[in-house]
């Protein structure tokens, strides 16, 4: 910051005082913002779970009536009751769907970090002249509409789909092979659409690398793969932890490429928030299910958090 | 080394061959005469002139254009203020609060913050329309405007802030004069990401929509829920010709502001 002197003095006038109060500004408007809508709507989904369902607009009991004063808000918190969470532990349905969408997510992470390290590897080692451009087609499809990208394989692996035309023509395969509406698809959709978020942090650890150090190692007797294992691997490290990260949190509760590629047997817990709310309007047991997904991402959320932040300590 | 070795070249090769063969078929079949999506029948644009035809579908893209303008111009004026808060604000009460609110909604599945935002938008009364669609896309993108301005701001020289305010710059024209034309370069790319991110925006947009504001991803997702169509294929080819003109452009001013930005480092350094 400048001089105290001279700040007391500055253009405005408004001196010490003025600027205290601009930086509080500064800080208050997206801080509040961001109580206002985010955090606190999830105190409003904490509240509807503990509700119940009924046949009314909004269609939950009770709601908070503040006009009867005391009265009101203490008959409020008795009718509040744990029986959605209970009735999710009840009905099978909801422990099979959170299970199998980490499992989904687990799988599909390690999926994508196997097609994106040596992508993000082989740009990393690519002439400097043509990284920008490397860099520009990764970029490009991760703005280009997910919804579309998603759609795209549609056509791909559908029965009649170009895959199986192109396989019965070339003759490895003598009847189609039904591969939309299951999982295989949807795990191809995911490393699909979130390949860049899985490249781009590992390019650009691996970009800051010393290659010297690799030479190093050969030099002192290490085996290619054995450098690459012991000096390559461990520095790329945060961006692998962060790649992983950006792929799995949201692949957990993902909806779109579950409902478009997944078939009736793929459990995705993200599809069943989204059918409690739309299909079966019991907007109780949906704010359940997104209280308890959040429990189970409260872990990764923080170490993704605790990662970002040291790596931008590191870097200032 | 200054070779791609056959692995790397192998392994780039295929990689971007899987990023971009499904788009390049998406593109051609847009122009395929049938109806029937998987068999090629000679070359036609009618699927384009059919969807110009398309009412719904053009004031969905008109709802979701104007939904996109709003709510990236606001994200960028909080966002860039977040991470301004987030780099150069010191420490304050509720930092790690905070910092916690501007990351997290980067990974929270949509499926949940859109839930949270309708039940508040329901708790608070206010009708869904434009405006709620616009609320909830402020609120996520801010957070990645804010990321990608605060990787600008840490790597830029205090000193020249310092330096303004030393030489009597107020506060508010020691950013203006001298910060954002240095951060601006991010501002933009963090304004256009909130842009494509509102453009793109489905799930959220289903929970915070009302029956008055469709937006394009919910007509497009409602169509290709019942099988693929030749009039969505010609849809995305326009809007994957739109997003890779933008890109090209966007990439292209950049990298001649940071020419630009060079050249005058190189001059300063030089009359010193």
């Amino acid at each position: 910051m400048g001089r105290p002197g001279l700040a007391v003095v500055d253009g405005n006038g408004c001196g010490f005082v003025g600027k205290l109060m601009r930086r509080a500004l500064l800080i208050a408007v997206p801080y509040v913002w961001l109580l206002a809508l985010f955090l606190i709507p999830f105190f409003i989904v904490l509240k509807i779970s503990l509700s119940d369902v009924e046949l009314a607009i909004p269609p939950y009991t009770p709601t908070l009536d503040l006009s009867q004063g005391w009265a009101g808000i203490t008959d409020f918190f008795s009718q509040l009751d744990f029986e959605n969470f209970v009735w999710l532990t009840e009905d099978d349905l909801y422990w099979k769907a959170y299970l199998s969408s980490v499992k989904i997510a687990l799988i599909a992470t390690v999926l994508t970090l196997l097609v994106g390290y040596p992508m993000a590897y082989g740009m990393a080692r690519a002439p400097a002249e043509w990284r920008p451009t490397l860099m520009m087609l990764v970029i490009l499809p991760f703005w280009t509409s997910f919804l579309i990208r998603v759609y795209a394989w549609m056509g791909i692996l559908s029965n009649e789909g170009y895959l199986n035309q192109i396989l019965l023509w070339l003759g490895i395969i003598s009847t189609p092979l039904t591969i939309l509406n299951t999982n295989t698809a949807v795990y191809i959709g995911i490393v699909y659409t979130y390949l860049p978020f899985m490249i781009l942090p590992i390019y650009s650890s691996l970009e800051r690398m010393d290659e010297s150090l690799i030479e190093a190692a050969e030099d002192l007797g290490c085996s290619r793969l054995k450098a690459f294992w012991l000096v390559t691997i461990p520095l790329s490290r945060p961006g692998i932890i962060a790649g992983c990260f950006l792929v799995m949190i949201p692949v957990i509760g993902e909806f779109v490429i579950p409902s478009l590629l997944g078939g009736s047997s793929t459990l995705m817990i993200g599809k069943v928030l989204w059918e409690e709310f739309f299909s079966n309007r019991d907007w109780p047991v949906a704010s359940a299910v997104a209280v308890v997904l959040l429990l189970i991402l409260v872990i990764p959320i923080v170490l993704f958090q605790r990662n970002q932040q040291k790596q931008t300590e590191a870097e200032q | 080394m200054n070779r791609l070795s056959w692995f790397n070249a192998v392994s780039l090769t295929l990689g971007f061959a899987f990023l971009y063969i499904p788009m390049v078929i998406l593109i051609i079949f847009s122009f395929n005469e049938s109806k029937l999506v998987t068999v090629w029948a000679g070359f036609s644009t009618k699927w384009y002139g059919e969807l110009a035809q398309n009412e719904a579908f053009l004031n969905a893209a008109w709802v979701t254009i104007r939904v996109a303008v709003f709510s990236s111009t606001l994200a960028t004026v909080l966002g860039t203020a977040a991470a301004y808060v987030l780099v150069r604000g010191g420490r304050f009460f509720g930092r790690t609060l905070f910092s916690g609110m501007i990351y997290a909604p980067l990974v929270m599945p949509e499926v949940i913050t859109g839930l949270s935002l309708l039940l508040l938008f329901i708790g608070i009364g206010l009708d869904r329309g434009i405006l709620t669609i616009v609320l909830a896309h402020t609120t996520f993108s801010m957070c990645f405007v804010s990321v990608v301005v605060s990787s600008r701001l840490v790597t830029f020289d205090k000193s020249l802030e310092e330096a303004a305010l030393d030489l009597g710059c107020s506060p508010a024209q020691a950013f203006r004069l001298v910060t954002l034309p240095i951060i601006a370069p991010a501002v933009i790319s963090g304004w256009l990401l909130a842009f494509t991110l509102s453009l793109d925006d489905l799930v959220i947009a289903s929970f915070t929509s009302g029956p008055s504001a469709t937006t394009l991803p919910i007509k497009i997702f409602s169509a290709v829920r019942l099988g693929v169509s030749p009039e969505i294929n010609a849809l995305s080819t326009i809007m994957i010709a739109v997003v890779t003109v933008g890109v090209i452009t966007a990439s292209l001013v950049t990298k001649r502001a940071m020419v630009r930005q060079k050249q005058d480092e190189l001059a300063a350094a030089r009359t010193e």
